[in-house]
């Protein structure tokens, strides 16, 4: 035997154009095609082995499967590359800077997923005896406790399971006051500039939307709420900081003449991570807000979930709160109060508004966020959020355009498309051409009160190194569109797993499941 | 702090950028007098190591239902989940990404969306299903409230075999939105005669099978005379490793199919979070609550997948959505997706045979217990038994020697004091055959 001495080339030999024919296998090197798990897995192939059932009688009482499940199975090394790959295909806050405004996509510390995990939190079930559970209903408590103090609300429900929940919750709470106060009061004010969700909740409680139309300067003249005043109006809905990215200069003055009127606040609050430390909602008049622990309290997005949106309430809306919630006596112990005739005596809660006690694993998570933090870390957060945001607007306002001026803005600054005009592009190419530098886009088109709009929240997670990167990478693109590069930004992105998707078609033709594609032979015979 | 940044130099130098003095100055829009003065009245912020030794200290006061012979479900099952379940949640990329907004950078968590809802399609026996609900209990309201947009009626005709913190749910959202629930009372037995309450004024008639109480229910009936009138069947499970088993209530005329799907990938996780599952035909597919996910091409012509039909949402539709849900399920779908391309047609039916025989194996335990009776005829996994005596001081009493046995019914039902002798058990795979003896040992001990 005789050692191979050649060695092999260690330095690149030629530089050859990109082969413009496709590989043979569809794959870009690291970028790698895969078919869904109906083309590659096999109904009988089974990653998880299953002890045998034997032979013990059926009791289905003619219930029984008459065909079997059509379902594709994988083995567990299959299973890893099918959704290892498909994971290299997604954005992700821990690959770069995430800008999505109003939706504070910050980083997720790994430590929070531990302790979700830790068997007693993570492995026990909402209906064990409740003396098996007593750290779990302390868990929540804590959690709630928290959130009081950061709001200065008297009492929070903690079993919302999003944002959007948490706004039923909240405008539940407050319909149920209207009515123990022998009114009927059918009319909710949204302002234009506030997310879908606040419309849409009131809608399906039965309430009436009336818009309130923002001032010049992007916020809510409470004049213009005062005009819509009346023994009709429940409750309004604003958000604080709002999507603007603006804090509501007149918020007392609002929360004031609502309450003059007879009506609620109910505050969005998924704009809380600019003011956490900094004010308490509380303190501003505020009946109601939803708290989106996902975004300020650092729960992962998931793709689009699990979210969790407790509510917190004032005095006076705090005896509606819906079961189940932790009544605490005056010696400080906790009751866990799980239906409303066990509530009877101090509340009249307006019902349940979902299975068990709500989103523990995000309470968890949450909380070991807080406990992280603390009041200093906390108040931290929120400068550095408004900061980074402020920073971003500095390095960009001569080269894109502020709707409302140069005004200091909160943890978000919203551009509009003013910068594009004439140059072809739009707020879609733009942030299109943004994912070919390495980014996410910013939320686009929303708020719905400036045209094209650009929202960025950076949040506090970034430094300023990267957010250097981002502005650089902005004013470059900026450039590029006012050198007249359009058709560059009408094919972008490049770089990304897909082109433009066609959601026109999408639409027009709904695919929503996958179907076998027909047998050739049959096709041939038509 | 670990998870900042910013130096205090780089926060000079922005500042600097921005042009003014201190940060302070950019809170200036909050009136001075409504600013917190100093630090809130928490903790200071605390090392990782202090951290996990706080929430270790909680944790600890918990029985995990690993830790004993466990049979407690109703509405949430203690099943095992392939360690590769969690370690690809895990994955930054399905766990750091938001919502898929922008698809050209999403395609992972819409490709896992678009397979989910397939697979909930099938396992239901529906042509489509939307990319997740936040649970079983809530889809099941969303699902009312589509039947009367679809029916331009407004009453719900719930069975009394439905979870009774879904009635709960559902009552308080119809009612809420004006319309009405005809509530059938708790329904132990499986005897309840929900033909009779179906009228021309109902929109739909929602049915739990298996039911709360574990009886397996015949849809086909219930589905004709609710179509006879005009109404939808809304046709609901807790438990959907029943369907490896069961006929699909897809097969049984349900209109609308809702459902919790905790039990493949999830965590019991004391009640949240978990993954509502929704389905129904293709016909209704515009009055759907929440996010469906399409196929389509993208400009190269390469297959791609989208976000769809969003017309229906609240971004775009506002006060004339179909329903103000946004954030949905997306991880604990992506959990359950996986768990289900895992076990396969096949292994699913397995898993359910091994459930069924499971529980079949701890009714003859408990039947055989003098004084202790089994309600059902038919059942999955679950079953109700009456004891002789209060159930709930009993499940108190067997948890003290270690073993966690079901749930009170009167825990869920409080204001049906006749119901205070019924235990709802369960028992999965997760069970062994050592589990059911010692909790028939300690039932027979303690009804001594």
């Amino acid at each position: 035997m005789t050692m191979n001495t050649q060695g092999r080339p260690t330095a690149p030999t030629a530089s050859a154009p990109l082969p413009a024919s496709p590989t043979f296998t569809g794959n870009r090197g690291l970028d790698i095609a895969e078919p869904l798990i109906f083309e590659v897995g096999r109904r009988e192939v089974s990653g998880v082995d299953i002890e045998d059932a034997g032979e013990t009688p059926f009791r289905l009482g003619g219930h029984a499967r008459k065909t079997p499940l059509d379902l594709p199975g994988l083995t567990e090394p299959e299973t890893m590359r099918h959704y290892v790959r498909l994971s290299t295909q997604n954005y992700a806050i821990d690959l770069g800077l995430y800008p999505l405004g109003s939706c504070t996509m910050k980083h997720n510390p790994r430590l929070n997923e531990k302790m979700a995990r830790l068997p007693g939190f993570a492995d026990v079930h909402p209906l064990q005896p409740l003396g098996t559970v007593s750290g779990a209903i302390e868990l929540v408590a804590e959690c709630g406790r928290w959130l009081l103090e950061m709001t200065g609300m008297a009492s929070v429900a903690m079993s919302p399971k999003a944002g959007a929940h948490g706004e039923m919750c909240g405008m539940a709470a407050i319909k149920a006051a209207i009515k123990a106060r022998g009114e009927d009061r059918t009319i909710v004010l949204v302002p234009e500039s506030a997310h879908g969700t606040n419309p849409a909740t009131a809608a399906q409680l039965g309430f009436k939307v009336v818009s309130i139309p923002a001032r010049a300067d992007g916020t809510v003249d409470p004049e213009a709420v005062k005009a819509k005043l009346s023994p009709q109006v429940a409750a309004i809905m604003l958000t604080n900081p709002n999507t603007c990215g603006l804090f509501e200069r007149d918020i007392v003055a609002i929360a004031e003449a609502v309450h003059a009127a007879g009506a609620y606040f109910y505050a969005d609050g998924a704009n809380f991570n600019a003011i956490v430390g900094k004010t308490r909602p509380g303190d501003l008049g505020v009946d109601a807000m939803h708290i989106n622990l996902h975004k300020t309290f650092s729960t992962p997005h998931g793709g689009g979930g699990p979210g969790a949106g407790p509510v917190v309430l004032s005095d006076k809306l705090a005896p509606f709160a819906p079961v189940p919630f932790v009544r605490f006596a005056d010696d400080g112990s906790a009751e866990f109060v799980e239906t409303r005739k066990q509530a009877a005596g101090s509340a009249t809660p307006f019902g349940r508004i979902t299975a068990f006690h709500g989103q523990m694993g995000m309470f968890v998570r949450a909380l070991s966020y807080m406990l992280a933090h603390g009041a200093d870390g906390l108040r931290q957060a929120s400068e550095d959020a408004v900061l980074n945001a402020n920073y971003v607007k500095a390095q960009l306002m001569d080269v894109m355009t502020l709707p409302f001026g140069d005004v200091p803005v909160m943890h978000e600054v919203l551009f509009d498309d003013r910068f594009l005009e004439g140059t072809g592009v739009t707020t879609l190419d733009f942030a299109k051409a943004m994912i070919d530098e390495g980014f996410h886009p910013m939320t686009m088109y929303f708020p719905l009160v400036v045209h094209g709009a650009l929202l960025i929240e950076p949040t506090e997670s970034e430094s300023k190194a990267g957010l250097d990167q981002f502005v650089g990478a902005l004013r470059h693109l900026v450039e590029r569109a006012k050198a007249g590069e359009v058709e560059a930004f009408k094919a972008a992105p490049v770089f990304a797993p897909r082109r433009r998707l066609d959601e026109t078609a999408a639409a027009r033709n709904p695919r929503l499941a996958w179907r076998a594609p027909e047998p050739e032979g049959r096709v041939a015979a038509e | 702090m670990r998870y900042h940044p910013l130096t205090a130099d780089d926060r000079a130098a922005m500042l600097a950028a921005i042009g003014t003095g201190s940060v302070d100055d950019l809170f200036a829009a909050i009136p001075a007098d409504k600013r917190v003065d100093g630090l809130l009245n928490l903790p200071r912020g605390a090392t990782e190591l202090s951290v996990e030794r706080t929430l270790g200290r909680m944790a600890a006061k918990n029985v995990p239902a690993g830790s004993v012979p466990f049979f407690v479900g109703a509405g949430a099952y203690k099943h095992h989940v392939p360690a590769t379940v969690d370690h690809l949640i895990q994955r930054s990329e399905f766990l750091t990404a938001y919502t898929p907004y922008q698809p050209e950078v999403s395609q992972g968590t819409l490709q896992v969306l678009f397979e989910f809802q397939t697979q909930v399609a099938r396992l239901t026996g529906m042509e489509v299903a939307n990319a997740s609900m936040y649970d079983g209990s809530t889809g099941t309201a969303e699902a009312v409230l589509m039947a009367h947009r679809l029916t331009r009626r407004s009453k719900a005709v719930v069975s009394g075999g439905l979870h009774p913190h879904y009635r709960g749910v559902v009552r308080t959202v119809t009612t809420m939105s004006g319309g009405t629930v005809s509530d059938l009372p708790p329904d132990p037995e499986g005897t309840e005669d929900i033909l009779a309450a179906i009228d021309d004024t109902t929109s739909c008639v929602v049915v739990q099978s298996p039911s709360f109480y574990g009886h397996l229910v015949d849809l086909r009936p219930i589905a004709e005379k609710a179509h006879a009138h005009g109404a939808l069947l809304v046709a609901v499970f807790t438990e959907v490793v029943a369907l490896g088993l069961i006929e699909p209530p897809g097969a049984q005329g349900a209109d609308i199919v809702v459902g919790e799907g905790q039990s493949l990938g999830n965590a019991l996780s004391f009640g949240g979070p978990y993954v509502g599952l929704f389905a129904t035909r293709e016909k209704f597919v515009r009055q759907m609550p929440g996010r469906l996910c399409g196929e389509t091409v993208d400009a190269d012509g390469q297959r791609g997948f989208v976000l769809t039909l969003s017309t229906r949402e609240q971004h775009i539709r506002r006060d004339k959505a179909t329903s103000n849900i946004c954030t949905n399920a997306g991880l604990c779908a992506t959990a359950f997706s996986i768990h289900m391309s895992m076990l396969g047609g096949a292994g699913l039916e397995k898993l359910a045979r091994l459930n069924h025989a499971n529980a079949v194996k701890l009714a003859g335990l408990l039947t055989a217990i003098p004084g202790v009776e089994v309600l059902n005829d038919s059942f999955f996994n679950e079953f109700t038994i009456r004891v002789p005596g209060d159930a709930a001081a009993i499940v108190e009493q067997l948890a003290g020697r270690g073993i966690l046995a079901g749930v009170p019914a009167t825990r869920l039902e409080p204001r049906h004091p006749e119901l205070s002798d019924l235990l709802v058990v369960a028992s999965t795979e997760v069970n062994t055959d050592e589990d059911r003896a010692a909790f028939a040992a300690a039932l027979a001990e303690v009804l001594g």
